[in-house]
Formats: structure tokens, C-alpha cells, sequence
């Protein structure tokens, strides 16, 4: 299977929720995730969809780039309009109103709508159960904005609110672990994603889709503008990430931990830091410490894979 | 034919939801709407109505999970009040604008700080420009009937906007009256099945909420507007429809005893009963007062309101809310800013009155009337007055 990239695109799935012709920046790492989640999911779903990059750029009136059933209010309460949407169904269905479909309900939004301003919304449509599947689109930090940190950029990263400077290294906390957080509302699906792994990504929506209960995927979403990354490099880039265990893909499914694609034998974080400018201002040691952390937490992830 | 029910007015209102056979309640309980919520909530438990009942986490949840579940096409309902209208500010916005007939009883209460749960219309008045259709009631019978009429208003489809049913938190919602109840025969008959034009339907995919750049905002702006001034002769279609079937009718602005009062009072709210009584006490006493009540706070009802007006001399606005630095009460303001384009208006004097729960009696209506005409010639930059504050 080594070439299989050269087959990928004939056995995806043809169908495509989302046209071409919408307004992201070239090399979006996101509008290829959605892309690659539609063809997974099929026009059988309702989207509530979160105020951002992925809203603004697909429905600016008087067109829209989607093919499925689509619905944009605010920025913080995706997870309550889907749960709004998913009860609605449960109840029209069992009341005969509407015809049984087995639509499905999927929310998304990005990683400020999700881990930040919409956290409270989305732990509550988890707690209470609903049927809905959440595609977290992270690119780790406010980019519809202009590239605002968010809970969800790494240490050490410049963004526009937390610039490097001479008494600062940029982004001071570290990313906010949203998989773990989700897991521990004990839903049925929890996993991470990236698009640079398609078939990976489309086998999670799938699953997310099918399972009766919340599920949960946190999709990493290169974004050349935000990163300050070369425009033809969001795929490497997202591999990379895979590959340097910065990012490593994994499911949750009823609390059981797997790893999905091994980062063995593991590269240097710097071979993904090096390519992008957010981190162009990180010293020797900086990079260093970075990279003890990055193998500490996939330790601690690959412990739970074992227990 | 109906019946006759001692009950208390939260639960009557939850009774007209499941009437209406609301399919999702979204809430989240806060003082002084619990009761609504906790009877609806064992409505649904007890299986006297088939819905699905959301327990969300806040009020900014309920409301945004209202407009999924009406986008979706299920008839919605959902109560709250004071902080809890305020945190679902922005929401509220979004129901009007992307036409969905939720149906909302407020128990209108006063806004923090200091912390007070009691009844005061500021969470009302704090809302006022959401797009809304918005009815306050007087009393328990008005909280039903108009709880029932309201979902057959909302869901017209030449209205389609949401309506809030405002009962002043405690005078109303918590006290035990008497109401007519109709059948539920009555009531399924009343109102049409709910059919949403356009919901989110895989057989028939929609983009809903979409982005406007400013070629097309002030346009989607200025429909709303159109829609919702249009709305007016619709609901007052409807209110002459709910009179035919169960012999109530109501209007956007009611006079009582106002013929050729030179003294007007104008009440919004559970302040009306208190009002009239006081009203009858003064016209014993051979003054000639009378009290216009305001139903429909919007579509503000203009010629209504002027026409009510007549050539009264004086006319005494009491609010139950404050515009802080601003011109008094906000239904002061509004009031005064209708007649100015009369030829014979009347001074218009305002009080606030009753903030956090105080209780307005009928001696204090009276000390109003009493005491208007020496606001009103103090020729002072705003004629309003907060009244029965302890020095």
C-alpha cells in the first residue's frame, strides 16, 4: 500500500456536502477535514454549524456551499442548537410528523467556539446524552478573527494576543487536552483526526456517526495563515504532526484508549516547528523543552492504551 | 364547553402549553418561572404529553436549542425570567430574524444588582428591540388565553416570528386564580398543525443562518421590520378569533372607565387590577379618571394607543422598570414619543414605580393622580418621578 495515495481519491466516496467555490485561504487544512468528514458521513445529517472560519467562508448570502441540511446561529451554542435539532427529530419522528430517516445530527465548530466560548454548551449536550456527532476543526487559535491564541494553541506560539517578544515566549500555557476532557463525560466515541490521514479520519466519522449516544473528534486543522506556514505544506504538516507525537491519533471508544497510527520511530518536534513561523522565534531550549513534554504526554497517552 | 379551575397561574400557563401539544420544551429553571417549568417537566414525566423536555444548562441553551428544535420544525416552548432573559440576549435576536414561532412566557423579574428575584418589568424593558412579538398580561385567565393564542399567532406564516408572554413574576405567577379552561377539542381546533415552510429536512436541504456582507444586511433588516409591523393586523385577526371561540376578547391597548377622563393612568402588566380599583374609587369620589392598559408592547400599537388617548388632559405612564440616565421609564418614553405628533396631546407625566417586587396599592395610585399635575408643570428637563422611594 505504499502508493496509496495515487488510489485514494477513487475509492473515497464521490459525495460532496461541501462545493467547490468557497472562500477559504489556499491550502486550508480545514476545508479539506470537512471535505474529507462529508464524504464519511454522506447527505444523511443536519449541521449546526459554529460562527467562524468554516461558516463565514461557505455561506455568504446569496449562495451557500452546502448540499446537506445547514443551520449557522451563533458562535458559543452549536452543541445546544444540535441538541435542539437531534430532540426535535426523536420526538417528530416518534409522533409521526416526519418521516424516520435515521438522520443524523453533527455540530461543528473550531477550536474557540469549542474549548473555549462553547464549552459550557458542548459539556451539556454531552452530559444530557443526545445523539449528535461534534467535529472539533482545530487550528489552534482564532484565525477568523486574526489569529487570536485560544485555549487550544500550543506553548510557545505567536499569535496576535499572545505575541513573542523580549519578556515573552508567545503563547504561556500549554494546549488544552479537549479528547481527555470530553472522554470524561464517559461518552461512547472520543478521537483525534487529521485530514493528512484520510481514510484514518473518514473510519472515525464513521464510527462517530454510528454509535448511539455523543460523540466527540478533535480534527487538526493546518492553517497556512494562522501558522505562518507555506501554502503547499498543510498536508506534511499535518502528517508531521502525527509523526513528531505532537499531535497523535487515537480513539476513546466506551473509555478504552487505541492509538490509531503509531509515530514509530518517533521524529524531532523541531522537523514540524522548523516549518512554520509561529515558532520561529523558539531558542535551542526552548525547542528542547518542547520536545521532553511532547514525549511525556505520549507516554502518559500510551499508558492508557495499556490499563 | 370548559370548566372552571382554581389553579395557580405558572401552572395554568404550563397546562396551555400541553394543550397547544408543544413537541420540545427547552429549559432551564430560575426564580420565578420554576413552577412553569416543574409542571411542564411533570407533564412530560407523567406522559400526559408526547415531547422531548431539554434539560439545558443555561438559559443562553435553552433558547439556542429552541431555535434548532424549531429550524427542525417541532412546535417549541420554553419560560424564563430576569437574569435568565438577559444571559439569552443575543439568541433572542436570532429567533425573530431567522423567523422561528417559538413561544416564550416570561415571569418578568427584577435584574441584579443588587440581587432581587421579585416581579419588575426591567427584564421585560431590556428586551424590547429583539424582533418579538411581545404580549404582557394582566392576570392569570390573560397568561393562558394568550400562552394558547400565541402559538397560533407565531406559527401564521405570514407572521412566523417568536412571541413572548410576559406575567409579572409572583403577581402572577405564583398566585392560586380562578380559570376558565376550554376543552382540549377546543384548543386543537384553535390552533392549526405547525407546518414551518422551510425546515431542516434531508429530503430538501436548506442553509439557514447564512453570513450577509452589507450589501444585503440593512435589507434582511428592513424585511424584518415590514414583517413585523405587518404582524399587527394579523394578531389582532386572531386575538377576534380566540374571542369568537372562547368569548375573551382582547385588544392592543384596553380603556377602562376612560370616558371623558381628563385624567388618564397608563399601566402595562399585573399593575392594571390594582389600577381600576383605583380608578373606581376616584370616579365615586367624582374625579374624572380612567386607565388605559397596554397589551401589546410589540408591534407597538400607535393609532391604538392615540386613539385610546382621545383628548384626555393629562396622561400619568407607570413604569415598572428604569432607563438609567435616560428619559424615565422606557414605556414612559414611548408613550410620550407617540402623541408628540398630535395636535392635542396630553402632558404626559411619568412614574416608576413597584422596582424589585414593592407593592403598588391602590392609595398610591391615587397619591399619582394627586401628584402629576405638579410634575407636569414644573417644566423640569424630563417629567418622571421614582415613586415611594424612602429618604
Amino acid at each position: 500500500m505504499d502508493n496509496i495515495g495515487v488510489y485514494a481519491a477513487r475509492v473515497a466516496p464521490k459525495f460532496d456536502g461541501l462545493a467547490p467555490g468557497h472562500r477559504a485561504c489556499i491550502g486550508c487544512g480545514e476545508a479539506l477535514a470537512v471535505r474529507i468528514a462529508m464524504k464519511a458521513m454522506g447527505p444523511n445529517i443536519i449541521i449546526a454549524n459554529a460562527t467562524g472560519c468554516m461558516e463565514v467562508i461557505s455561506s455568504q448570502l446569496p449562495a451557500t456551499g452546502w448540499d446537506v441540511p445547514w443551520i449557522h446561529t451563533l458562535f458559543e451554542n452549536n452543541s445546544a442548537v444540535a441538541s435542539g435539532i437531534e430532540s426535535a427529530l426523536k420526538v417528530l419522528e416518534r409522533k409521526g410528523k416526519v418521516p424516520a430517516r435515521g438522520t443524523k445530527v453533527v455540530a461543528m465548530g473550531g477550536d474557540g467556539a469549542t474549548s473555549d466560548i462553547g464549552f459550557q454548551a458542548l459539556s451539556g449536550a454531552l452530559e444530557r446524552g443526545h445523539d449528535f456527532l461534534y467535529l472539533m476543526f482545530d487550528n489552534e487559535a482564532y484565525m477568523n478573527t486574526g489569529i487570536q491564541r485560544s485555549s487550544a494553541t500550543p506553548w510557545g506560539a505567536s499569535t496576535t494576543t499572545s505575541p513573542a517578544g523580549k519578556k515573552s515566549i508567545g503563547q504561556k500555557t500549554q494546549k488544552k487536552n479537549m479528547a481527555a476532557i470530553v472522554a470524561a463525560h464517559e461518552i461512547p466515541y472520543v478521537a483525534t483526526a487529521c485530514p493528512s490521514y484520510p481514510f484514518d479520519m473518514m473510519e472515525k466519522v464513521k464510527k462517530g456517526l454510528a454509535v448511539n449516544g455523543p460523540a466527540f473528534i478533535n480534527v487538526f486543522s493546518v492553517c497556512p495563515t494562522g501558522w505562518r506556514s507555506a501554502v503547499d505544506l498543510s498536508v506534511r504538516l499535518g502528517r508531521l504532526a502525527v509523526q513528531t507525537g505532537v499531535f497523535p491519533l487515537y480513539e476513546v471508544v466506551n473509555g478504552k484508549y487505541k492509538i490509531t497510527v503509531e509515530p514509530s520511530p518517533m521524529r524531532p518536534v523541531q522537523d514540524y516547528l522548523k516549518l512554520q513561523g509561529r515558532f520561529r522565534h523558539l531558542s535551542e531550549n526552548d525547542v528542547k523543552e518542547i520536545q521532553e513534554r511532547t514525549i511525556h504526554e505520549y507516554n502518559m497517552l500510551k499508558a492508557r492504551t495499556t490499563c | 364547553m370548559g370548566k372552571r379551575v382554581g389553579i395557580e397561574v405558572s401552572l395554568a400557563i404550563a397546562e396551555a402549553a400541553k394543550m397547544a401539544d408543544v413537541d420540545v420544551i427547552a429549559a432551564y429553571p430560575i426564580t420565578p418561572q420554576t413552577h412553569i417549568v416543574e409542571h411542564m417537566a411533570e407533564i412530560v414525566a407523567n406522559g400526559d404529553l408526547d415531547a422531548e423536555y431539554i434539560p439545558v444548562e443555561s438559559e443562553h441553551s435553552a433558547m439556542s436549542a429552541c431555535l434548532g428544535s424549531s429550524a427542525t420544525g417541532a412546535r417549541t416552548f420554553t419560560a424564563t425570567a430576569g437574569q435568565g432573559l438577559e444571559l439569552m440576549h443575543e439568541v433572542l435576536y436570532v429567533a425573530s430574524a431567522m423567523r422561528l414561532p417559538i413561544v416564550m412566557a416570561v415571569a418578568n423579574r427584577a435584574l441584579s444588582s443588587p440581587l432581587n428575584v421579585w416581579g419588575d418589568q426591567s427584564d421585560l424593558m431590556a428586551v424590547r428591540d429583539v424582533g418579538w412579538i411581545q404580549i404582557i398580561c394582566e392576570n392569570g385567565q390573560e397568561a393562558f388565553d394568550h400562552t394558547i393564542c400565541s402559538f397560533r399567532i407565531a406559527e401564521d406564516n405570514r407572521v412566523l416570528l417568536p412571541v413572548m408572554v410576559h406575567c409579572d413574576g409572583f403577581y402572577l405567577t405564583h398566585v392560586v386564580e380562578p380559570i376558565e379552561f376550554p376543552t382540549q377539542e377546543e384548543v386543537t381546533n384553535f390552533i392549526p398543525k405547525f407546518k414551518y415552510p422551510l425546515p431542516l429536512d434531508t429530503s430538501k436541504p436548506v442553509s439557514m443562518g447564512c453570513f450577509a456582507p452589507t450589501f444585503i444586511y440593512t435589507e434582511a433588516k428592513k424585511a424584518q421590520e415590514v414583517n413585523i409591523l405587518n404582524s399587527k393586523k394579523i394578531i389582532q385577526e386572531h386575538w377576534d378569533a380566540f374571542g369568537k371561540a372562547f368569548g375573551r376578547y382582547y385588544h392592543p391597548v384596553e380603556s377602562y372607565r376612560t370616558e371623558g377622563a381628563k385624567t388618564l393612568l397608563l399601566t402595562l402588566g399585573s399593575f392594571g387590577e390594582t389600577a381600576m380599583t383605583a380608578v373606581d374609587k376616584m370616579r365615586d369620589e367624582g374625579k374624572s379618571v380612567g386607565l388605559l392598559k397596554l397589551r401589546l408592547w410589540r408591534p407597538f400599537p400607535y393609532q391604538e394607543l392615540r386613539k385610546a388617548v382621545g383628548n384626555a388632559e393629562n396622561l400619568i405612564v407607570v413604569d415598572r422598570a428604569l432607563s438609567f440616565g435616560g428619559c424615565g421609564g422606557p414605556a414612559y418614553s414611548e408613550v410620550r414619543s407617540a402623541l408628540y405628533s398630535e395636535k392635542n396631546h396630553p402632558k404626559v407625566v411619568g412614574f416608576v414605580a413597584g422596582l424589585g417586587g414593592r407593592d403598588i396599592t391602590v392609595t398610591e395610585f391615587e397619591n399619582m393622580v394627586k401628584r402629576a399635575p405638579q410634575i407636569a408643570n414644573t417644566g423640569a428637563e424630563n417629567e418622571y418621578e421614582m415613586f415611594g422611594v424612602r429618604e
